[in-house]
């Protein structure tokens, strides 16, 4: 999504410009609406023997979402000039948001392969360390006392399995 | 009355230790989610419904509807002290409160807002209480046509009333329905838009996009804005409370109004967030001195938060009768009641009716609870919000990652929550409404089982939506409510002529010329 939309920067200025995210968010839902469309016609939308068959209240649904993504995109197009002034994010405040997403992002990756409990402790002291420049003591009481309530919340208490890795086996779970 | 029976039973279900003691845990919880950023009602309902599901139906539901009330006194906490709406209905608080707290007038404005939240509250409790029967037993008469007819209507009204462009609201509501459908289909047994992906089988779980979407999307979004806590002091004892308390009867007829609003937005959704902006104009419309809105004017506290209040309480009447919720956290309730295995709807008032009375009991009383508490917890809350955000982000998204897990133990669904946030933040920056396509997502296969069986029964034609009076009424309504964005704007059109006509009236004196546009 964020590849396309950066055409925008000139027009921006100092950050993400709004009509283009706006462009290609409508464009996106107009692809969506394609998608179900076509997926509603392999189905069938048509009346069939017994009745509506499996795809003709989606067939609407898809139809719906075409009409009001391309209402959108027309929108858009229509105020192109207006909207060239307005930004979407400005640089310095989209570099915060990636801060948190593409850690966040790893984070779930990590859930993969070493379960939740330690990916969280990693998540929550990586972050602080990282970000608030937090000192070694705070920084290991929050993110050990988080896995740990966790742990003793849903293992224990709640019998609720939560992802676990190498070193929840360990341990014997 | 029968009701009144009924309810005094429901307070002797709800007032068990082991029920008050749920309730207090909810209240708790729910206005530290609601102080949180990036935790509100809503996901924090449904991050805690995996939690309740070995507990016994009417305690869980009575601590996660203790939740929603905790949730919707936190906003306002932060609104006041801080200018940052914990919750997006608080917004409209924030206009009146953080001056009033400027002027160190912190104490009196919270205990308005808390006051006037607790009569929203309440006057809402009553109307579930006399009109819900009511609504429950003309709704057994509903078939098919009716239910989506239903449907249609509180569809047509997000359309309407809505304060995001019509577009927007239209696609976003689509995108909801469009995957509410992927998966498998139960009458024909075929699959839709998998894609040959077995993870797609089950289809997508409005909880997953919940937590997502109001969840990681407000964080990326606080994190945009660079949040930085400076707070007034919070400070509340029992004097400023009864001063306060002294003065709230003169602003009996704001309150009112704000009840009468938010009644009216809970139950045809409009939701608590446009119901306290109404309020908040129409206070501010009706005063006598106008200017000192914005300037820390006590009504300006009391209208939103009594209408916000009014609505997210009245959104369950429609959830309890009709198994359609008025908002999304009316939604995740709903979720949970299926769960359970209690198929919200008319029904329920026959088969399970110390459930429903239980549940309407617990309003009262938990109304009761959380205005006590929150009048005694404001420094507490306070203080949990002088924690830096580089802390309170990780375990947040910590808890959504959770909360995602917990609904169907599955890693795929993680993923999901982490695209619907990133969904949520560009919605939410480019103004398309979020509680319509949650809406959607919850109600899509139910509306469609309905309009399938009203097709089925009319052999394929929509005449059946205006077969008797009743339903037509219904269709009719929300058609006029679709088309409403183009009749409102006709009208404003015709206002600019006619005050252009005037102006031009008034410079050339004839008549005549007026007439002419």
């Amino acid at each position: 999504m964020s590849d396309n939309a950066q055409g925008g920067t000139a027009a921006g200025g100092g950050g993400l410009a709004t009509r283009w995210v706006e462009l290609v968010v409508a464009l996106l839902i107009v692809a969506g609406g394609a998608v179900v469309v076509t997926d509603s016609l392999r189905l069938g939308a048509k009346w069939g023997s017994d009745g509506p068959e499996a795809g003709y209240f989606p067939f609407l649904v898809g139809s719906a979402l075409l009409l009001s993504g391309g209402w959108i995109v027309a929108n858009v197009l229509w105020r192109w000039r207006k909207l060239a002034s307005s930004v979407f994010v400005e640089w310095s405040a989209l570099k915060p948001v990636l801060m948190m997403l593409l850690p966040s992002i790893a984070y779930v990756v990590l859930i993969k392969f070493i379960g939740l409990y330690v990916a969280s402790a990693i998540f929550i002291g990586a972050f602080m360390v990282w970000r608030g420049k937090y000192g070694a003591l705070p920084t290991a009481s929050v993110a050990l006392g988080v896995p740990v309530a966790l742990f003793l919340l849903f293992e224990i208490w709640f019998l609720v399995p939560l992802p676990k890795g190498p070193l929840e086996h360990l341990i014997g779970y | 009355m029968e009701d009144i029976g009924n309810l005094m039973q429901g307070f002797a279900v709800a007032l068990t230790w082991k029920n008050l003691l749920f309730m207090l845990i909810g209240i708790l919880l729910g206005v530290l989610i609601g102080v949180l950023p990036g935790l509100g009602g809503a996901n924090g309902v449904a991050i805690l419904l995996p939690l309740t599901f070995s507990m016994p139906p009417t305690s869980a539901i009575i601590m996660l509807s203790c939740i929603y009330w905790g949730a919707l006194f936190g906003g306002a906490i932060t609104s006041i002290l801080f200018n940052i709406p914990g919750e997006p209905w608080s917004v409209a608080t924030t206009f009146d409160g953080y001056p009033m707290a400027q002027q160190g007038r912190a104490g009196e404005a919270m205990t308005a807002a808390f006051t006037s939240s607790f009569i929203g509250a309440f006057v809402a409790v009553l109307v579930i209480t006399f009109l819900a029967p009511l609504v429950a037993k003309f709704a057994l008469k509903f078939g098919p046509a009716e239910y989506f007819a239903v449907q249609f209507l509180t569809f047509c009204s997000f359309i309407g009333m809505s304060r995001e462009p019509p577009a927007k609201t239209i696609a976003a509501m689509m995108m909801g329905f469009a995957l509410a459908a992927v998966g498998l289909d139960t009458v024909t047994g075929q699959l839709r838009m998998t894609f040959g992906h077995t993870e797609l089988l089950q289809g997508f779980d409005f909880l997953i996009a919940v937590i997502g979407l109001f969840g990681l999307g407000e964080i990326l979004l606080t994190m945009e804005e660079g949040l930085a806590f400076k707070g007034a002091k919070g400070r509340i004892d029992l004097n400023i409370v009864l001063e306060t308390w002294k003065k709230l009867p003169r602003y009996w007829m704001t309150s009112l109004r704000g009840c009468l609003i938010g009644c009216w937005m809970g139950i045809t959704p409009g939701g608590a967030t446009p119901a306290s902006f109404m309020s908040y104009g129409m206070a501010r419309r009706m005063s006598k001195d106008r200017d000192s809105f914005g300037n820390g004017n006590i009504e300006g506290v009391i209208a939103p938060e009594t209408a916000a209040h009014a609505a997210g309480t009245s959104a369950l009447l429609p959830m309890l009768t009709l198994g359609i919720p008025g908002s999304p956290t009316a939604a995740v309730l709903l979720g949970g009641l299926l769960i359970w295995g209690l198929q919200p709807g008319p029904l329920l008032f026959v088969e399970k009716k110390e459930f429903v009375w239980g549940l309407i009991a617990s309003m009262y009383l938990g109304n009761i609870v959380g205005l006590l508490i929150v009048l005694t917890t404001v420094p507490w809350w306070a203080a949990i919000l002088r924690i830096p955000f580089s802390i309170i982000a990780p375990v947040i998204v910590v808890i959504c990652a959770v909360g995602a897990y917990t609904v169907h133990h599955n890693m795929f669904d993680v993923v999901m929550m982490l695209v619907f946030g990133i969904v949520g933040y560009f919605f939410k920056k480019l103004r398309y409404p979020l509680a319509p396509l949650v809406l959607a997502l919850v109600l899509g296969d139910m509306a469609e089982t309905a309009f399938r069986q009203s097709m089925l029964l009319s052999g394929g034609t929509v005449g059946i939506f205006w077969s008797n009076g009743l339903v037509g009424s219904i269709m009719t309504l929300a058609l006029v409510l679709l088309c409403w964005p183009l009749v409102s704007a006709g009208l404003d059109l015709w206002r600019k002529r006619l005050r252009a006509a005037e102006s031009a009236a008034d410079r050339t004196p004839e008549p005549a010329k007026a007439g002419k546009p």
